[in-house]
């Protein structure tokens, strides 16, 4: 009962939280604020009482907890839930990032108050149930389930400054851009049961059914179906040039919604080609790596280049998701261990970080009145405590060692050097880049003199502690990820057998290692 | 030795202190703060240090694992700390020359906004420093290196109300990035091949892998020396470092001169098993040492602000590091870096000093005659600058750069050392004109006398180690670093120095003539068309910054620029603007008008008709 009722208790909460408006516009915060605590308890409680590194090395699927029902048997679709390392990083990250959600919209969300809790813990139930579900079908069923929310989150509570039609327009784009990749993915998923189906005559779209389906067929409908299935999770992601709506929906978002996209959203598509696209197709995935490592290093420096010239902090902050889920495909389809490993990080850095960063842009934004950086400057004389938050983020986006972001990196790029040297190179270069567009994200806001002669009150206690424990979750895994690289081993230990069996190190272009060693 | 971790840990203790206590604290508070944890963690130094001394045999180690950092695979960097001959010197430097810019700071910064921000930044700093050099693996020594540059990029743009110093933070950065990121790419190759990050076992397997010149452990060297110019500012990366005088004085003389900088040098030393490996990248970068010191020096000689001409020495006395290391004069160089670090600080802490004295006046011409007012400090700028000018026998730096230049020469590299000894002409002149210029000649400003132990102290300390005394100081490398050997040693000793001596007291007579009193002939050829020519290259480093500026800077603005709005996105904006312009074109059809439908009846009836006869003849034939 654990995983359902990881996915219940918000489904239910959010419930509660609309039927529970006319009560007082303080119970449906307090309501969605338990949930999510809740869900983050019982996924400690999972990381606490599970043994994630049972089967170290051994390269086999380790589900800590599993749970099957019925539900329509003549098509071979259950509700299957499955929750191994890979997993619970993930709904750790969810039930985090939900209590912070939660937390931030505290002041800001003033008008229908339990509709606007439901939408954001309907959207969180989705994403949990896209990270445990097992059958392809619940898959898809959680994955468009969480669109729906987040679409009336944009259009109905989105920035207070546009009028209503630039807010719809936003949300459209997102929902219209995320609909396609998931239609074409559905015909991935429907393709690969039926040739499974053509084979053994078994009707079924279980996971580890369909895992062994890449061997049923011809390796041209293997790469077909891999591009489904890339296609659907690379508009997501977003990679370029698929990620027109990121900005977009960001800029009109509300913080929460913007703390959602990044921090969760996104990961659900990592997650997915980790979870799916590598294992289903792995020969295809080998045969398209190079090809999506290229993409990820031109989503990079696109990102770079354009979050340098953004004038909107949000604008801003969503094109370094761009540049930094670049970094995410290339550690995905390098696929040895580091390079996975490195991802797990990666993916929860990228949350905690671009959440925080948001935060406190929405922080900026509810004292200034504004989100034009040309309009701020000065703000270290203004504030106590939120330039050296905004300046720690900044830091830990330009991945500064100490901070989770660095190992994240770091653990890419070792293991993506092996594999894959000149892209490694001209990835490492990137990080001048990263530097450039961090700083001038602090140089705009924190630099100069102030704009206005106004006073600002400074943080409550409330908006410092949500801030704060992102930051020292980010200090923690910066300086000791080993508990973290403990709970994925087993997971990412299977994905990189079956995407690339023997790991082996592809020797330098330049013809080094194979020199003699010295008698 | 098990105390060992206390020493970056107190530095961090302070910051943490203050960064979170911020506005909450007094003045007197912040300073206890933040100037006590350099004292215990310098206390701890000599603790550590004694106890190494006595207890571990020449050339031997003490590592201090303290959890396991990273660990994936055969992967495993571990959060070690390493002590040896070379970072003990390292750590005493930073410790305790730290601990006296953190004193005098802490005199200097008062009345200052942010008292408590700056002090929580340079204790950051000496953790991150401390780390840098203590690391035992790679990876940890990277942490240490990057936390350095964010606290340089910090101090740097301390005041921030004026954004050009957050220009000057953000250049300072990203170029030191620019050699962070081939560090990066040094240290892939280095685990690629070697599978290891671990120093110690770097440097045993590198011999066993590779074979003198192998393309890898070029590649390699290179990737590392690359890093080690990005923070040590030298040739080509070397276009911050004048920029980055836009700190507070303290902040030049503990990050700008006496540690951060100093930090390739380091690196090289020690990973040097490495570049043993790649000779010809060993001499790179003698010759990149050779050649920043003559540029920069030359630089200096046209200098107009107090700290950039101090700054341009420090990249010039960072070549000489760079020549030694070039030469394989491991020692020399460590023991230039630690005299270096004495008198620059004292250099610049006296600036700081003269600065405060004329109200925040940095333009040397601008002063002048000081020498009355503020004797103390002028004393200070005499010993600092004999130091650095390699003044004989009386000073600390004589010693260093007598050893790099006689071992340079001794190695058979006479070209570097006749670049070594070009460069101590023009340290000579510049200093002695900076010299000249600020205290003695008419008074121009109305300097005030400066009092308090936290202003004198940390100067009389330095001041005396810029003396030979300085030299006294024995560095435990032996062991650690390879002596430098070479048969013709003993025998160019004495020529050598002569020849140092010789130029030394030249440039002493040449600043004289040109500097002294009116300083005719320095105007008349600064006036010569020559002079008008140079002088501004030369004041804005050679060139080299609208060199980058058009390089990189321009283009890279450019190509941002042409792609402000994503074209890419707009491209997918054409989709809609399609089915819209569709719909358009269908709904004129939709006009209401029974002619109009009457006659597209009959066209469309025709077309339709016509299509079937069409296809009806094609198929029957």
């Amino acid at each position: 009962m654990t995983l359902s009722a990881l996915i219940l208790i918000p489904f239910f909460g959010g419930l509660l939280c609309w039927l529970s408006e006319r009560l007082g516009a303080g119970v449906p915060r307090w309501i969605a604020l338990i949930s999510m605590f809740l869900v983050l308890a019982i996924g400690v409680n999972l990381w606490l009482t599970g043994d994630y590194t049972s089967i170290a090395g051994t390269g086999g699927l380790n589900w800590q907890v599993e749970e099957q029902y019925s539900w329509i048997p003549i098509l071979g679709v259950s509700i299957h839930f499955g929750l191994d390392g890979l997993s619970l990083v993930m709904v750790l990250l969810t039930g985090l990032l939900g209590v912070v959600a939660v937390g931030c919209s505290w002041k800001e969300i003033k008008t229908n108050i339990g509709a606007f809790h439901m939408n954001l813990l309907w959207s969180l139930a989705g994403v949990l149930g896209v990270f445990l579900a097992l059958d392809m079908m619940l898959f898809f069923f959680f994955w468009e389930m969480m669109l729906i929310p987040v679409y009336f989150l944009i259009a109905l509570w989105g920035h207070s400054a546009h009028n209503g039609a630039v807010r719809v327009k936003a949300a459209t784009k997102f929902f219209i851009y995320t609909q396609v990749g998931g239609l074409v993915m559905l015909v991935g998923i429907l393709a690969l049961v039926f040739v499974n189906f053509n084979a053994t005559q078994q009707l079924s779209f279980d996971y580890e059914t369909l895992l062994g389906a890449h061997k049923l067929m011809s390796s041209e409908l293997q790469f077909a179906l891999m591009m489904c299935f890339f296609i659907g999770f690379a508009v997501k992601l977003p990679i370029v040039p698929v990620h027109g709506w990121l900005p977009d929906a960001h800029a009109e978002a509300p913080t929460a919604g913007s703390v959602d996209l990044a921090g969760i959203l996104l990961k659900t598509a990592g997650y997915g080609m980790l979870r799916f696209t590598l294992p289903f197709f792995p020969d295809a995935s080998q045969e398209f790596a190079n090809t999506a490592m290229l993409l990820g290093v031109v989503g990079i420096f696109y990102g770079a280049f354009l979050a340098f010239v953004q004038t909107d902090i949000k604008r801003l902050i969503a094109y370094t998701s761009i540049s930094h889920m670049g970094f995410v495909l290339i550690g995905i389809y390098s696929g040895n261990l580091l390079t996975l490993q490195g991802l797990v990080i990666q993916m929860a850095a990228h949350g905690l970080c671009a959440g925080g960063l948001f935060i406190l842009a929405g922080q900026i934004y509810e004292r200034t009145g504004t989100r034009d950086m040309r309009e701020m400057g000065g703000l270290w004389a203004k504030f106590t405590y939120l330039p050296p938050l905004l300046m720690f983020f900044a830091a830990a986006l330009l991945g500064i060692p100490g901070t989770a972001n660095f190992v994240g990196e770091f653990l890419i790029l070792l293991g993506a050097f092996k594999v894959v040297p000149v892209i490694t190179i001209i990835a490492t270069a990137s990080l001048v880049l990263a530097g450039v567009y961090s700083l001038i994200l602090i140089h705009r806001t924190l630099f100069g003199q102030p704009a206005s002669e106004q006073k600002y009150a400074d943080l409550s206690l409330r908006e410092i502690s949500i801030v704060l424990s992102l930051a020292l979750i980010l200090l923690w895994v910066g300086f000791y990820p080993q508990p973290l690289l403990n709970v994925s081993v087993d997971a990412m230990t299977f994905i990189q057998q079956t995407y690339a069996p023997a790991d082996v190190s592809v020797p330098l272009p330049i013809g080094g290692a194979a020199s003699p060693v010295a008698p | 030795m098990n105390f060992l971790y206390l020493t970056f840990l107190f530095p961090a203790i302070g910051f943490l202190l203050l960064a979170t206590l911020r506005t909450r604290l007094s003045e007197n508070v912040a300073a206890a703060i933040g100037v006590g944890s350099l004292g215990l963690s310098a206390l701890t130094t000599v603790y550590v240090g004694i106890d190494f001394l006595n207890n571990v045999e020449q050339g031997g180690k003490y590592v201090q694992t303290l959890w396991s950092w990273m660990q994936v695979g055969d992967f495993d960097a571990s959060f070690g700390l390493h002590l040896d001959g070379l970072s003990l010197t390292m750590l005493g430097v930073i410790t305790g020359v730290g601990f006296f810019i953190h004193l005098f700071a802490s005199w200097y910064m008062r009345g200052e906004a942010g008292y408590e921000r700056f002090f929580s930044y340079m204790n950051l700093f000496v953790a991150s420093m401390v780390l840098l050099v203590l690391g035992d693996n790679l990876a940890l020594l990277y942490l240490g290196w990057e936390g350095v540059g964010l606290c340089s990029y910090l101090l740097i743009g301390f005041y921030y109300s004026d954004r050009a110093n957050g220009e000057a933070a953000i250049k300072a950065f990203t170029v030191t990035r620019v050699g962070d990121v081939f560090m990066a790419i040094g240290i892939f190759i280095i685990f690629q091949q070697l599978g290891t990050l671990n120093i110690e076992e770097i440097l045993v397997l590198a011999p066993q892998k590779w074979v003198e010149g192998d393309p890898m452990v070029v590649a390699a060297s290179l990737m590392l020396l690359g890093g080690a110019v990005g923070k040590s500012a030298q040739l080509p990366l070397q276009t911050w470092l004048a920029d980055a005088m836009a700190g507070p004085t303290p902040v030049s003389a503990l990050i700008h001169a006496a540690t951060m900088v100093t930090a390739g040098v380091y690196l090289i030393a020690r990973t040097h098993t490495v570049f043993e490996l790649a000779p010809d990248v060993l001499l790179l970068v003698g010759v990149v040492g050779a050649v920043t010191l003559l540029i920069a020096g030359f630089s200096a000689l046209v200098q107009t602000d107090i700290k950039r001409v101090l700054a341009y020495s420090t990249m010039s006395q960072i070549g000489y590091m760079f020549l030694a290391l070039g030469v394989s004069a491991w020692d020399a160089a460590i023991f230039h870096l630690m005299t270096h670090a004495f008198f620059k600080a004292l250099l610049f802490l006296s600036a700081g000093a003269v600065i405060i004295a004329c109200h925040h006046e940095q333009n040397i011409f601008k002063m002048g005659g000081l020498w009355k007012k503020i004797p103390f400090v002028y004393a200070c700028f005499l010993v600092g600058g004999g130091a650095l000018a390699a003044f004989p026998f009386l000073t600390v730096g004589f010693f260093s750069k007598d050893a790099i230049l006689l071992q340079a020469y001794a190695s058979g590299h006479t070209n570097l050392f006749w670049a070594g000894l070009v460069g101590a002409l023009f340290t000579s002149i510049y200093t002695f004109r900076l010299i000249f210029i600020v205290f003695h000649g008419e008074e121009k400003t109305h300097a005030h006398a400066i009092h308090g132990i936290s202003y004198w102290l940390p100067l009389g300390v330095l001041l005396v180690l810029s003396t030979f005394v300085g030299a006294l100081i024995h560095q435990p490398l032996e062991g650690v670093l390879p002596e430098f050997t070479s048969p013709t040693l003993e025998e160019s000793k004495h020529f050598v120095e002569i020849l140092a001596i010789g130029t030394g007291l030249i440039g002493l007579a040449l600043a004289f003539v040109f500097f002294w009193g009116e300083r005719r002939i320095a105007k008349a050829i600064a006036e010569s068309g020559l002079g008008r020519l140079l002088s501004p290259i030369l004041r804005d480093g050679c060139g080299f910054d609208w060199l980058y500026s058009w390089l990189f800077v321009k283009p890279y603005l450019f190509i941002a620029a042409i792609n402000r709005h994503d074209v890419i996105d707009k491209l997918f904006n054409l989709i809609p603007s399609l089915a819209k312009l569709g719909n358009s074109a269908m709904s004129v059809t939709e006009n209401g008008r029974v002619r109009w439908y009457a006659t597209s009846i009959a066209l469309g009836a025709v077309l339709v008709l016509g299509a079937v006869l069409v296809l009806q003849v094609t198929f029957t034939h």
